[in-house]
């Protein structure tokens, strides 16, 4: 009989602490399954956040750092700057990446370092009990906004990904989002590409991923799904933005 | 035929592979794993091997033959 599908040599043979149905579990294995493909495991090293995906380096079986929060990029930085032969990337949630590490994800941009961004968007912080994100859209109930995000109060849902887009040195910005086998299969395909473009020397590459958080959006990891699909993609639409 | 294996003891139960499975051959266990969890188990008849229900685990639990 021959084998379809196997997990990747990339992701270690170890139960995780996420949550049932959490899109970190699927983002990580999609980011296993390119190392393996483009076969950098020898040569990737991975920043990892702090929030709920902090010891992500210990499920991934290649070289990872640990960074402060929201400083992943700042770190990657100084690695791919030091080592321009290694393939380095961070993995960021929505609360690291765009709210207490804006000035280093925006500098990193602007500054078009080739590096590889995977930006899980759950539009809330999980780790820390379900406050709301920058991300969090107007209405959602969080732990800090019970009757809903207004935008009178708390501004609107920051799309970070079109900011960067702006900026001249950044490369490659694409949206994608886990509601289905199809769409992870594209969310896949793009960080694929985002890997490929720093291997090839074409600067900043960001994929953003929205992803669900079943545990603080107070569905089933079906529903969260189904969410992402009739809800979430209306405010952060998908598709290459840059 | 295709077949798929669960890996019981790192199922979470989310259900989602028994949601996508075009041809319903994922069910809920009757009996709880080691992480103390209600795992899914799986009907051998007519799998297609289309990989929905591996490429939408968020645990990596299952493994397809063909
Ligand atoms: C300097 C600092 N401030 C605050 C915290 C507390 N903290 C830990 S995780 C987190 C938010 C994480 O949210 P997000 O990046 O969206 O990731 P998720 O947990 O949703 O995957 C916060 C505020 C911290 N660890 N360090
Ligand atoms: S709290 Fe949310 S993001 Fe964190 S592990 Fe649970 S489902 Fe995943
Ligand atoms: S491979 Fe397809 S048909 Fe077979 S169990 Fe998985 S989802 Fe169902
Ligand atoms: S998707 Fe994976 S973790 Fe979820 S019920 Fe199916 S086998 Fe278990």
């Amino acid at each position: 009989m021959k084998l379809l599908f196997k997990r990747p040599r990339s992701l270690r043979e170890i139960p995780t602490h996420y949550c049932p149905g959490c899109g970190h579990g699927i983002v990580q294995r999609l980011v296993a399954e390119v190392v393996d493909e483009l076969d950098i495991r020898e040569r990737v090293i991975g920043v990892a956040p702090v929030g709920c995906a902090v010891i992500a380096y210990d499920y991934w079986d290649f070289d990872c750092s640990e960074a402060a929060h929201g400083r992943a990029l700042a770190v990657a930085t100084g690695i791919k700057r030091m080592r321009p032969e290694n393939i380095v990337f961070t993995y960021q949630g929505d609360g690291d990446l765009a709210a207490i590490g804006t000035a280093e994800t925006i500098h990193a941009a602007n500054r078009g370092e080739n590096l590889t961004v995977i930006f899980i968007n759950n539009a809330v912080y999980g780790m820390t009990g379900g406050q709301m994100a920058p991300t969090t859209l107007l209405n959602q109930k969080t732990t800090t906004t019970p009757y809903g995000r207004r935008a009178d109060r708390e501004g609107y849902p920051l799309k970070i990904s079109e900011l960067i887009a702006q900026l001249p040195a950044v490369r490659y910005v694409e949206r994608v989002a886990l509601y289905s086998p199809q769409a992870v299969f594209i969310a896949k395909k793009t960080i694929k590409q985002a890997f490929q473009n720093q291997i090839e020397n074409r600067g900043f590459s960001l994929v953003e991923v929205l992803s669900p958080c079943p545990t603080y959006w107070g569905m089933s990891p079906k529903e969260a799904m189904d969410w992402i699909r009739d809800v979430m993609i209306k405010e952060f639409p998908l598709g290459r933005i840059r | 035929m295709p077949r798929i294996v669960i890996e019981q003891d790192k199922c979470k139960g989310c259900l989602l592979c028994a949601s996508f499975c075009p041809k319903g051959l994922i069910k809920k266990a009757d009996k709880l794993n080691k992480l103390g969890l209600n795992p899914v188990e799986f009907d051998a008849k007519g799998c297609l091997g289309c990989m929905q229900c591996a490429v939408i685990c968020p645990d990596c639990c299952i493994r397809i033959y063909k």
